[in-house]
């Protein structure tokens, strides 16, 4: 069974049956003692950093996510759910503070002339390493969905699962022990995002 | 590297899709039913959209009621980037179709009428979930005007200021629909989509005029679009999306195949 927090992002709906077809049993959890036994973990996000972290704190989920993520159960965060694990973003001037699982901060992308902010659409990621699991029957340079103008910036460039070029080459996912996640919206991803959950629910067992 | 997008469009009325020839048609009773929006959408998912645009043309209460429907089951079936569009008129519309399954809000009259609402959406939501789409008519040889209430009224407003004043408000993406062009499978409106691609710095996409894939092919690359997005020639079946992007690959465009 998998845990999905719902602090009201978009996205829940898309991730919720994303999972389903991927062959996870799903509880949608909105307090803390929803999360219950859950094997896996995951922080789907969609639209503003500051928001994300505030609803979570507010629903208690913050700390039960950084709860979860120090049982060793695999944990995926999606989107703004990836950014809300660093320590800070640059966005709005935001003031809140991430889960800080990983150092780094979330910026945007620099302006270049001709560059489109958000980038929206499909793009390439690099596999950064060969031994990420939820990459398991993922080809190098598969497109993936992405719709996002920030992205987080890893201090400890190890923990790089995929990296794409947008105008600068960023980290379009990070892998450290049992924490996963994504730049890119692996539920909008079509075979290629459900193959990625896939692997992320065996994973959970 | 970003692929360009293609982007089927339905127009879905009172819960199917349908397509008029130009715009205005539909009070006419000039609509053509080409069939349910969950099937279509299906169909163009296998073939290898980028996207979809479900675009309610009703928007009367009814009508998105429907409309919620229709995207939840897209959503539950197609696991790709939905937009709607249509009757969506403050920051709660957007947040119930969001939750449906939607990624991205698309407004027009709604962001004519009260600018406001594209900083409210963006705020909440993200830029990236905010589109504001602008129907744009050639009333001179070197001027554009948007149009509002499905190109019927004017607004004495020039294209290229909405769509810069829009992104500065917040609007994370931008469709651009020629009435000129639309429906008529003449080509797209190049001039304007390059003019308003290079004034703002957020994604463009092109609508209204696919005609053949030569239209597709110069609407990226002329027109500086970033993603081109047709109704008529997938519905009737002249293209699938597949035959689009290889005809692009062929160009050199980046897709993806």
């Amino acid at each position: 069974m998998i845990a999905l927090l719902d602090y009201g992002s978009g996205n829940l709906r898309s991730a919720h049956r994303a999972l389903v077809k991927a062959g996870a049993e799903v509880r949608i959890a909105q307090r803390p003692q929803e999360i219950g036994d859950a094997r896996g973990m995951v922080l789907p996000g969609v639209g503003a950093f500051d928001d994300c972290v505030n609803a979570l704190r507010k629903q208690e989920l913050l700390e039960a996510a950084r709860e979860f993520i120090k049982t060793g159960k695999p944990f995926l965060g999606i989107c703004v759910g990836y950014q809300a694990l660093f320590e800070r973003s640059e966005e709005f001037n935001s003031c809140a503070a991430g889960l800080g699982i990983f150092g780094g901060s979330v910026v945007r992308f620099a302006e270049k002339p001709g560059l489109k902010i958000p980038q929206i659409g499909w793009n390439q990621i690099r596999l950064a390493r060969n031994d990420c699991p939820i990459y398991r029957d993922i080809a190098d340079g598969s497109y993936v969905y992405f719709v996002h103008s920030f992205f987080p910036k890893p201090t400890d460039a190890g923990i790089i699962a995929t990296q794409t070029d947008y105008g600068e080459t960023f980290a379009s996912s990070v892998w450290r022990d049992n924490v996963f996640a994504t730049q890119f919206h692996p539920e909008k991803s079509q075979t290629v995002g459900l193959q990625l959950l896939k692997n992320f629910v065996a994973l959970a067992g | 590297m970003l692929a360009k997008r293609v982007i089927p469009c339905l127009d879905v009325h009172d819960g199917k899709v349908t397509r008029g020839v130009q715009f205005g048609v539909a009070e006419k009773g000039g609509l053509r039913n080409v069939g349910d929006p969950v099937e279509l959408a299906l169909r163009y998912n296998e073939q290898g959209a980028d996207e979809m645009v479900f675009f309610d043309i009703t928007a009367t209460a009814h009508g998105r009621g429907t409309m919620v429907d229709v995207i939840e089951r897209a959503a539950d079936q197609c696991f790709m980037p939905l937009t709607v569009g249509g009757g969506i008129k403050s920051v709660d519309d957007m947040y119930t179709m969001l939750r449906a399954g939607a990624d991205k809000t698309s407004i027009n009259s709604s962001a004519l009428a009260n600018p406001e609402l594209i900083r409210q959406g963006a705020e909440k939501f993200g830029s990236q979930c905010i589109v504001v789409s602008i129907d744009a008519k050639r009333v001179a040889p070197d001027k554009w005007e948007v149009f509002s209430h499905g190109g019927r009224k004017a607004t004495g407003l020039d294209a290229v200021d909405w769509a810069k004043h829009a992104v500065s408000l917040g609007a994370g993406e931008i469709v651009l629909n020629s009435i000129d062009a639309d429906g008529t499978k003449a080509g797209f409106d190049l001039v304007i989509t390059r003019r308003i691609s290079e004034s703002v710095g957020v994604p463009v996409v092109a609508s209204g005029g696919a005609g053949s894939l030569e239209h597709m092919a110069e609407v990226l690359l002329e027109g500086k679009a970033d993603a081109v997005l047709a109704a008529s020639i997938f519905h009737f079946g002249t293209y699938t999306v597949g035959d689009v992007k290889q005809f692009l690959a062929k160009k050199s465009i980046p897709v993806r195949l």
